[in-house]
């Protein structure tokens, strides 16, 4: 499922609402997102899971061609870990 | 900066400054937007969302685990697991925006184990310098 996919779904599950409007309400949600991770805050949906940013410190890597060192700057990278009800939802546990 | 926890009321918030709905229903449909996610991964879907990231289901084969306190031996059955890919344009921006403000985030260890992140900004040059630090 892309998100033009998903904005369609939502769409057709809310016929009172014009086709564009759900697209801005689907990409509000994501951007919202992307600003709070954006800033180093964490997103944490309850049931679905919680998106955070990492830190990872620099390091000395390896070009695995040439094996050559590289220095690999620091960095920050996203995160997702999966929330317990999705993890059993996705091996079919029924939720109680 | 960089300390606060977006919960699902900060989303339909946005939603609800984004287009003239109720409190009620923008709720509603930042729930039905992680559900009919949710529904897709659960049918084995693969979910892209373009410039945010991908979520797709990987299948883990049974395998031996031990319980790292006693030392015993447990099978660890065959599950599905989710794995969240973020795009290059997530990417790039988490790791500008924080690599320019240099926000360092901590790791700290809670009472019950996990790992838990909080966020601190480190001191300028001047303010290192009127401590003695650099």
């Amino acid at each position: 499922m892309t998100k033009s996919e998903l904005i369609l779904r939502i769409a057709a599950l809310n016929p009172h609402l014009y086709h564009r409007d759900v697209e801005r309400i689907v990409t509000a949600i994501f951007d919202t997102m992307t600003e709070a991770l954006e800033r180093g805050d964490r997103v944490e949906l309850r049931g679905f899971g919680a998106f955070s940013v990492k830190y990872r410190e620099s390091r000395v890597g390896r070009n695995p061609r040439t094996g050559s060192n590289v220095v690999v700057e620091e960095k920050y990278v996203p995160f997702f870990k999966t929330g317990k009800d999705l993890r059993d939802r996705l091996n079919n546990f029924v939720k109680k | 900066m960089a300390n606060e926890t977006i919960t699902r009321a900060h989303l339909s918030n946005s939603v609800y400054q984004e287009v003239g709905l109720s409190r009620n229903e923008s709720t509603n449909l930042v729930e039905s937007v992680l559900d009919e996610i949710a529904a897709a991964l659960a049918r084995g879907e693969m979910v892209k969302i373009s410039s945010f990231g991908s979520f797709a289901v990987r299948k883990k084969q049974e395998r031996v685990g031990r319980n790292p306190k006693t030392g015993e031996e447990v099978p660890i059955a065959s599950r599905q697991v989710l794995v969240f890919r973020p795009s290059h344009v997530l990417k790039d921006r988490v790791n500008n925006y924080l690599t320019k403000f240099r926000v360092k985030l901590t790791k700290k260890r809670g009472a019950s184990g996990p790992l838990q992140k909080s966020a601190r900004i480190v001191p300028s040059a001047h303010t290192r310098n009127q401590r003695g630090l650099s």
